[in-house]
């Protein structure tokens, strides 16, 4: 068992999430960087999918109350565990009575860990996750908070994964539509050929941004519809936001583009003040 | 032919006539249950597919969405869910006023017609439901509540709605039901899914 010292700003018990019910209203949710989380189990034997934590900006301390291999993946961070640093990406062993520190990642916004074993939380409707939004899953971390976690069978191959640093200037590649039509003719070109700039006011359902405003073509209400990860709603005012995976199912807001499923995870890194850019591909 | 318009690397949006074709074809999709599909999402006048993007290969499967034949789909035949209310809704009076009816009226009318499920949203269990009285359209509150209690029954724009958990909201409130709309531990956990037909039943004597 896992005993939560210290969350952080927000920590939150993530799987792959909860597919399948979004006709019923049901965001996906799940880990954001999900590979992150993938390969964080990996290196420590677990299926893919098996229930970890995700670290929005570090800043946590946990105590171990029964021995445990883990590792730490994502945004990098100072790892320590009692006083003695630890690399990410690989398997750590903790000993009973063992505490994790995990520091503010200098870039990136979204760190994971995993425990051989698993975290063993309640599911609710077949996932572990939390989803804040719509009241899902386990409440987020506090101090105090016990995390179970399971055995596991799977071999541990791993010692250390090589993992490309975050880049420095996050460019997106996006595909147009599916509502592209809505906004004017230059408006995927002004998309595409400007910086914008993260704003504070990010969570997991989506990322707002700054930057050139995307002027639409046509006046009215787009009739709701559903909304996919990825989606660069567009609001009236012109600034879109980016929707990650706790976003609502529906929306009424045109989309102009969509970010590539294999750059969300540089999406799920992108925090306050970065500045990132879109490339239609 | 449909028209599919992509939604990035692993979703389609297919356009449809109107919303019993959006129905009709949500569970064509459903029923034809392509492979590496992980969730279909019916709107207004479209249905999105979303798919795995490693697991499926998109331009077949918007070659065979346009072409699907929706109309052999079997009909929403289900009877319609009767949703006991209680209208002591805050807002009540405020809608009279608005619409020129009595309160009275108001209860008449909402409870007097037949609505069906156009889409879920907003929130787990949440269901927009069409077919209100067109003297009942009135606007969303000029300020939302920060927490609209669990089973409020609620109207803006040309929709009505329960609030399956208590959550902020602008829509007017006109009862509650004490009906369980949302519940995670059932087996499907909203009382409501896509094309449902609902009606409301006053609790007039209490």
């Amino acid at each position: 068992m896992i005993e939560v010292v210290r969350p952080g700003p927000l920590a939150t018990v993530q799987d792959l999430g909860r597919p399948g019910y979004a006709h019923l209203g049901v965001p996906r949710s799940g880990a954001a960087d999900a590979p992150s989380l993938r390969l964080a189990n990996r290196l420590v034997g677990n299926p893919e999918g098996a229930a970890g934590v995700e670290f929005t900006l570090g800043g946590a301390s946990l105590l171990f109350h029964s021995p445990a291999w883990i590792s730490v993946t994502g945004a990098p961070l100072d790892l320590r565990l009692d006083d003695r640093p630890q690399g990410m990406n690989a398997p750590v062993r903790v000993p009973e009575g063992g505490t994790l520190h995990l520091g503010v990642p200098p870039r990136g916004l979204r760190s994971y860990l995993a425990v051989r074993g698993g975290l063993t939380c309640e599911k609710t409707l077949g996932s572990r996750s939390t989803d804040l939004l719509s009241h899902l899953g386990p409440p987020a971390l506090a101090p105090g908070t016990r995390l179970p976690f399971g055995r596991a069978d799977g071999p541990m191959s791993v010692d250390l994964a090589p993992v490309a640093p975050l880049p420095g200037a996050p460019v997106l590649r996006v595909l147009p539509g599916p509502r592209d039509d809505w906004f004017a003719r230059d408006a995927l070109t002004v998309l595409t050929s400007n910086p914008y700039t993260v704003t504070p006011t990010g969570n997991r359902v989506g990322v707002r941004l700054e930057g050139p405003a995307l002027v639409r073509a046509r006046e009215g209400e787009l009739a709701s519809e559903g909304m996919v990860t990825g989606a660069l709603q567009v609001p009236p005012n012109g600034n879109p936001i980016l929707f990650l995976t706790d976003h609502p199912t529906t929306g009424g807001y045109p989309v102009i583009a969509v970010v590539r499923h294999q750059d969300l995870p540089l999406a799920a890194q992108l925090r306050p003040g970065d500045n990132l850019r879109f490339h239609l591909s | 032919m449909r028209t599919v318009r992509r939604a990035g690397d692993g979703g389609l949006l297919v356009e449809t006539a109107d919303l019993d074709d959006a129905h009709r074809l949500h569970r064509a999709l459903r029923d034809a249950a392509f492979p590496g599909v992980t969730d279909i999402v019916p709107g207004e006048r479209t249905v999105l597919l979303v798919a795995e993007p490693d697991a499926c290969d998109l331009d077949r499967l918007a070659a065979r969405v346009a072409t699907l034949e929706a109309t052999a789909a079997e009909a929403e035949d289900a009877p319609p869910v009767e949703i006991p209310v209680r209208y002591d809704g805050e807002d009540l009076g405020e809608v009279a006023e608005l619409t020129g009816l009595s309160v009275r009226e108001v209860v008449e009318r909402h409870a007097a017609t037949e609505y069906s499920v156009a889409y879920l949203g907003f929130s787990p269990g949440f269901g927009y439901l069409t077919g209100l009285d067109e003297a009942l359209r009135v606007s969303r509150r000029a300020s939302p509540r920060t927490s609209v209690p669990t089973g409020s029954v609620a109207i803006a724009g040309p929709y009505t709605a329960v609030y399956p958990s208590p959550s902020p909201g602008g829509w007017r409130l006109l009862g509650h039901t004490d009906l369980t709309m949302w519940d995670v531990q059932r087996d499907p956990p909203s009382l409501l899914r896509p094309g449902l037909r609902v009606r409301f039943v006053p609790e007039w004597t209490r």
